[in-house]
Formats: C-alpha cells, sequence, structure tokens
C-alpha cells in the first residue's frame, strides 16, 4: 500500500458535512482576510513612498535634518553644490538643478473636522523635467511667476477632493488650482506644487528646503558622495532620490507590520481551534471506517497523511475565499498621517505574488496544526476496537 | 421547574464531548480577551487627550505646525482679556544614540513654563538648578529610568531641526502629580537653543512652535480663543488657538485611519469565533438528531428541544465570556507594562466588559439558530432513522 489515500477519498470527505466545513472555513478565511489587508497595506505604503522620484535624481538637504521640510539650504550652499562633479546638464550646459521650498499646510478632510498636513512643494521648470513620471492629467501645469498650483492625484480623490478652479487660502494668498497631475501612484500624489520662488514670497521664506540634483549618469553619485564629504563646510546630506522617500515609510510600514502580525497571530488561535474541533469531530464520526481501511492494509501513516490531507484542503480553501475577499481591498485608498515626515500620505492597499504565497501558506498551516493532533489520534485507534464501535 | 430540566439536560449534553466543549469555550474566551485588548488600545489612544487641563489654550501657526511665530507675540498674547499667563515652547527633535531611543524634547521658556504645568512636580532646588543653568534640562522620572540618567549626567543629542551635536545637563527629574501625567517628556532651555541658532541659522532663530496659554476662567476658553486668533488676523504670521484637549485630539485624528482599522478587527474576532461556535453547536446537534426525535416522539415540544440546544450554546459562550472578561484585566496590565511608554492610562472601561458580555451572548444567541431551526423542522420518523 505505498500510494496511500487518494486525494478524492480526503476531498469527499470535506464536501460531506458541508455545514461544518464552510462554517470553520469561514472562520479561518476571516483571520487570512485581516493577515493578508495588513500585509496588503504595509506593501502599498511602500510601494508608493519607494517609487517615488527617480534612481538619477540626489535629494540634498541641510546635514541632520531628517526630512525635506525640516531641512533649510541657503543661496550659498545652493551655488556651492552647483559647482561639484558628477552633475548632468541640460541642453543650455547649465547644471539640472532643482531648487526646491517645502512647506506644510493644513487642509481640511472631508466629512471631517480634522486637519492634515499637506505638502506644499514650490518647484522650478527644471524640477518638473526632472520627475518625468508625474504627467498632467487634467488642465494644464501651473505658470511660473503666478499663484497657480497643481494638485496630485491623490489630492484630488478621496479625502481632500480639490478640482481644476477650486481656490485655496494659505500663506496670506488665494492659489488657483489649474490642473491635477498623476505620478503613477507614488507619494508625489499627495503633494500639491506651486513655483518656487513664489512660495517663497508668499511665506517669507529666504532659504530653500532642498535641492534636486540630476546625476550625468547611475554611476555617477559616488563621485558626488565624495565630493560632498571633501567639503565639509557644506554641511549637506546627500541621498538618491528613490531611496531618500523609501526610508520614509519605514517606520510607519513597520508599525503597521508588527501591529498587524500581532493581531492575527492572536486571531489564528480562534481558527485554530475550530479547525482542532471540525478534525476531532472527523475522526469520531469515522471510527469505524478508519478501522475498516486499517483492516484492508492501510498503514497508520497513511491514515495520519489522509486527515493532515484534509486539515491542509480545509486550510486551503479557506486561504483562497480569504485572499479572494482580501484582493477586493485593493479598491481602498488609505489618507493617513505619516507620523515620520508629519504629513498626509495617500496610497492604494497591493496584493503582490509574494503576499498571496505567504498567506496561502500560513492558512495551510493553520490546518495543520489544528489537524495535528485528531489525525494522530486516529492512527492510534486499534483495529478490533475501531470496528466494534458504534 | 422545566427551566431546571433544560439546563440539567443542557449541562449534560455539553459534558459529552469534554475535549470539544473546553476547546470552544477556550477559543471565546481568547476571542473575548482580544476584543477587550483591542477596544482598550483605542480608548487609551484618544484617554490621553482627556486627561489635559481645560484652562490650558495652545496657539500655533494658522498655516501649520512646522511654521514658527514670532516669539514677540507672547507680548500681546498676554495683553488680551482673560489670559492668566503664556509660556511657550518648541518642538527639538534630537536623536539620542539612534532613531530607536526616541522621545519627546520641548525647547521651553524655562521662568514661565513649570509655572503652566504644576502636575510637573519638581523639587524646589532642582528647579533653580534647571533655570539658572542654560545647558540644564529636566526630564520625567520614567524616561530618566528608562535611560539610567542620575542628577548630574551630560546628554548628548544631535540635532535635526536645530543641527548641531548638542550636550545637555540634567538638572531635575520631575514626577507627574498623578499616574496620568506623562512622565517621558524632556525640558530644554529655549534661550539656549535660540542664542545658538541666532549666531548659526539666523533664519530659525525667535520661533516659537506653539505658545501655552493659561486663562482665568476655563468656561471662556472659546471667546478668549477667538480673541487670541483676531489679534493677529491678516497678520504675517496669523494663530490657530485652541484647547490643549482638542490641540492633541488633533493629533491622534492624524492616525485615527489605524484607529478605524483596530476598531474594525476588534469586530471581526467576533465573527471568527461565531463561525467556530456555530460549527461546535452544529456539529453536536447532528449527531443528536436521533435523541431530539425521540424527546419529541415522548410528547416533548419544538420549545423544549430549542431551549435545549439554546442552553448549551448559551453556557458555552457565557462560560467562554466571563473567562475572557476575567482574564482581560490581567492581560490590559501586562500589555501595559510591556509598552510602557506608548500609553499614559490604560484602563478597561466599563463600557468594554459590557460589549464583551453582549458579544459572548451574541455569539452563543447566533450559533444556536442553525441547530435550532433543524429541530424544528425534523419529522420525528426521519430523526429517529438517523445515522450520525
Amino acid at each position: 500500500m505505498k500510494k496511500g489515500l487518494s486525494l478524492s477519498y480526503v476531498a469527499r470527505n470535506l464536501v460531506a458535512r458541508k455545514l461544518t466545513t464552510i462554517l470553520t472555513a469561514a472562520g479561518m478565511a476571516l483571520v487570512v482576510f485581516v493577515f493578508a489587508t495588513v500585509l496588503m497595506m504595509a506593501e502599498g505604503l511602500r510601494h508608493t513612498l519607494g517609487g517615488t522620484g527617480s534612481y538619477n535624481n540626489v535629494v540634498v538637504i541641510r546635514q541632520g535634518s531628517q526630512t525635506e521640510v525640516q531641512s533649510t539650504l541657503t543661496r550659498e550652499q545652493a551655488r556651492l553644490i552647483e559647482t561639484l562633479p558628477g552633475l548632468a546638464t541640460g541642453a543650455h550646459g547649465e547644471p539640472r538643478i532643482s531648487r526646491e521650498m517645502l512647506v506644510l499646510v493644513n487642509l481640511p478632510r472631508k466629512n471631517s473636522t480634522s486637519l492634515a498636513n499637506v505638502i506644499v512643494r514650490g518647484t522650478t521648470p527644471t524640477g518638473l523635467e526632472m520627475r518625468p513620471q508625474a504627467r498632467i492629467v487634467q488642465g494644464r501645469a501651473f505658470r511660473a511667476g503666478s499663484s497657480e498650483i497643481v494638485v496630485g492625484s491623490g489630492m484630488a480623490r478621496g479625502s481632500f477632493g480639490l478640482r481644476v478652479g477650486d481656490r485655496i487660502a494659505f500663506g496670506l494668498r488665494q492659489w488657483n488650482v489649474v490642473g491635477v497631475f498623476d505620478a503613477g501612484g507614488s507619494g508625489f500624489d499627495s503633494e500639491i506644487w506651486g513655483d518656487g520662488e513664489q512660495l517663497m514670497q508668499a511665506f517669507r521664506r529666504q532659504a530653500y528646503s532642498s535641492l534636486i540634483v540630476g546625476l550625468r549618469d547611475s554611476g555617477s553619485f559616488e563621485a558626488l558622495a565624495e565630493a560632498v564629504a571633501r567639503q565639509p563646510q557644506l554641511k549637506v546630506d546627500i541621498k538618491r532620490e528613490t531611496q531618500f522617500y523609501a526610508d520614509q515609510s519605514e517606520n510607519l510600514a513597520n508599525f503597521i507590520g508588527v501591529l498587524g502580525k500581532t493581531i492575527t497571530i492572536v486571531f489564528s488561535i480562534g481558527a485554530i481551534i475550530g479547525a482542532m474541533i471540525t478534525m476531532y469531530a472527523s475522526v469520531a464520526n469515522r471510527t469505524r471506517e478508519i478501522g475498516t481501511l486499517r483492516a484492508l492494509g492501510f498503514r497508520r501513516g497513511n491514515i495520519v497523511w489522509a486527515f493532515l490531507q484534509e486539515a491542509m484542503l480545509l486550510g486551503l480553501a479557506a486561504g483562497l475565499s480569504g485572499l479572494v475577499a482580501a484582493a477586493f481591498m485593493q479598491l481602498v485608498e488609505i489618507s493617513t498621517t505619516n507620523l515620520q515626515t508629519f504629513s498626509e500620505v495617500v496610497f492604494s492597499l497591493i496584493l503582490t505574488p509574494q503576499i498571496a504565497l505567504d498567506v496561502l501558506l500560513f492558512s495551510v498551516f493553520m490546518g495543520v496544526l489544528g489537524g495535528a493532533l485528531p489525525a494522530f489520534r486516529a492512527s492510534r485507534l486499534e483495529i478490533v476496537d475501531a470496528l466494534r464501535s458504534v | 421547574m422545566q427551566a431546571v430540566y433544560v439546563l440539567r439536560l443542557a449541562r449534560k449534553n455539553l459534558w459529552r464531548h469534554r475535549l470539544r466543549s473546553l476547546l470552544t469555550i477556550a477559543g471565546i474566551a481568547v476571542a473575548i480577551v482580544s476584543f477587550g485588548l483591542l477596544r482598550t488600545v483605542v480608548d487609551s489612544w484618544y484617554a490621553g487627550a482627556s486627561l489635559s487641563s481645560a484652562a490650558r489654550l495652545i496657539t500655533r501657526s494658522e498655516a501649520s505646525l512646522s511654521f514658527p511665530l514670532p516669539v514677540t507675540h507672547a507680548a500681546r498674547i498676554r495683553r488680551v482679556a482673560g489670559v492668566a499667563a503664556v509660556s511657550w515652547a518648541n518642538w527639538f527633535g534630537g536623536v539620542y544614540i539612534d532613531d530607536k531611543h526616541f522621545f519627546a524634547q520641548y525647547a521651553v521658556d524655562a521662568d514661565s513654563y513649570l509655572e503652566l504645568y504644576p502636575e510637573f512636580v519638581l523639587p524646589p532646588e532642582q528647579r533653580s538648578a534647571f533655570q539658572r543653568d542654560r545647558r540644564g534640562v529636566i526630564a520625567g522620572r520614567k524616561l530618566a529610568r528608562k535611560n539610567h540618567w542620575q542628577i548630574g549626567d551630560t546628554i548628548a543629542l544631535k540635532g535635526t531641526v536645530y543641527p548641531g551635536n548638542w550636550s545637555f545637563m540634567l538638572r531635575g527629574i520631575y514626577d507627574g502629580a498623578d499616574s496620568k501625567v506623562d512622565e517621558n517628556q524632556f525640558l530644554l532651555h529655549w534661550d539656549y537653543v535660540n542664542e545658538t541658532m541666532r549666531a548659526l541659522l539666523p533664519s530659525l532663530a525667535d520661533g516659537v512652535g506653539v505658545f501655552v496659554v493659561n486663562i482665568h476662567d476655563p468656561s471662556q476658553a472659546a471667546e478668549v480663543s477667538a480673541a487670541i486668533d483676531s489679534t493677529f488676523r491678516n497678520s504675517l504670521a496669523e494663530t490657530r488657538t485652541e484647547t490643549q484637549k482638542a490641540f492633541q485630539l488633533g493629533f491622534i485624528s492624524m492616525v485615527d485611519t489605524i484607529l478605524l482599522a483596530i476598531q474594525t478587527v476588534a469586530y471581526v474576532v467576533v465573527l471568527i469565533i461565531m463561525a467556530v461556535m456555530a460549527n461546535t453547536m452544529s456539529m453536536a446537534a447532528r449527531e443528536r438528531t436521533r435523541e431530539y426525535a425521540t424527546l419529541k416522539a415522548l410528547g416533548f415540544g419544538h420549545g423544549f428541544v430549542s431551549m435545549v440546544i439554546l442552553g448549551e450554546s448559551m453556557t458555552m459562550s457565557l462560560v467562554g465570556g466571563v473567562l475572557g472578561i476575567a482574564l482581560t484585566f490581567p492581560v490590559a496590565q501586562a500589555f501595559f507594562s510591556a509598552t510602557r511608554d506608548l500609553f499614559l492610562v490604560f484602563q478597561v472601561e466599563p463600557l468594554t466588559v459590557l460589549l464583551q458580555l453582549g458579544s459572548a451572548l451574541l455569539i452563543g444567541l447566533c450559533s444556536a439558530i442553525a441547530p435550532v431551526v433543524n429541530s424544528r423542522r425534523l419529522v420525528i420518523v426521519d430523526g429517529l432513522r438517523a445515522v450520525a
């Protein structure tokens, strides 16, 4: 009897007791759903901020300041940075540099009295060129030297609902929304962009917040880093743009991950107990059947494996249905404050193949944990006693 | 009389599958504990804000907290009718050792700040030592204990908002007036930071993050707030004044999406265990189809059989529920000790206990529905013939 019991025998046992199977699987599926949602949330946040900017741009901020909002760079510092090696040049031989000014502005959320801190980025035409992923999808770009702004698609949707033609007041001025841009679901979609010099005037700022510099090629980052290190009087920190934003998502993503995993583990206890109850009952109901199988020559190992398979199948079914439900969560968009930067970030939940695999394995594992003890009990039944039982 | 029979029968039925019943009760207890704990986490998050003094207002920049207000506002706020005292504080945001050793640091006006926070209890000699030494700082009891600081220690911070390497001298350790005062704060001299910045980065000098305003009459909070804001209307630095409670609730609302998620998840756990329990009951009822048919054949009505089923499920869910409620308190205590810095208070609210009990009842009730319906539909002859 090398082959053991066939899979169809195992599967039919689950189908035979529909209500029990459905209830147990429903409990497990809910756990799977929570687990998958949490992983998708952390992944969505990482994807949003990690996909912000380009690899060949470098963010320059004041030494020690961790975010662009905290940073200040003087005009002298900016001039010095332009002379550094490794920088790309534009069509007219000028370095590709965007001097940017960021402020946090309180905007009300729709359907709520609470205020969110939204990033308003004062940028330059070069700055727009350096972020080709941000495309205007509605209206037009802001004109330099005017009180015009464009809003990211995250600000246009959901809890803010800004539209072309809206007027927003900040910095003692009214700003006209003239366009909506889409930056492919990246962190820029949670920002508002306007003309840097105008914003600096409005907010009476003398200093820039950050400098975005283009690299000549992806390898010249090291040369630039070395040059910065040789001039300690510059007092700046540099990071590749993609890395800069990816680092800003780490704390919140980790927090969501840890919180979610703790909750999932506690919940899974309930689901494992459910699977255990079901599998014990499955063994108890079939005592005579097991005795018959053993009398026919099936070994203890075959019986254990059959019941384990049944539990795993139960877990798999639960995992699949939980996953299908979680897949719909991809339609949900979350708007919350990233406490690391103190600013609003809008992101969607993302289901990756890796998450799907992890979640299914977890679900099958729950099934195995629930089925192990009952399967073991089934295999220990003595043939004669089992056949005699009612 | 009949009730006693029903209960006795239910108890006997419960005891027939000891393992299954115990597992189910354990499952319900786990679910009720996690439900209570999740609710308490959300409650405690909000609780921090409700503890703040009603007579204290916070004035900050209208645009957002990241804009400093000129320190000269202090004198003008003091002149507003109804204002008793004014002080100010800046978020310092220095890094101690590394990011993992985070704690809140405020650069405060040393002369006036402690007057406004009588709940920070500090021996007079430590207080004057702090006020005399520009590099002096005071820290909360919990914070000092966590980092093993003694009075007289030098504490080095790496500036983020205010660049540079800073070194401070611990001059005092404050205790909270009661257990609800945050003992994790770190207060340093605003003057010291300001003078350093004036020499180094003039653009950051003379700025104030928030003004703390004490008012004579807490019931006048709204009027005084409006009066302060109108003083600065249409100036370069407009203000937004609100009670300290509203200010803190504003912080909490930043993460309210996450709080909402936790709350939703708390109800999901009830659903999970409902499925588990419903399964147990339906299994038990299926095995006893013949017994129910026998009872009916003997002349007991639908009602009696239903009561037996309901009695069994309610007993199980209530035992599990009460066990869970009893366990919630020690578990919450352990959770609080494990995350001591995260919450100021961590108390299981009476409403939470009530909801836990309600959930247990609901679980018991819902899981009996399918078996009760089935037993009503049961035709005696079929039931007697049934094989489990």
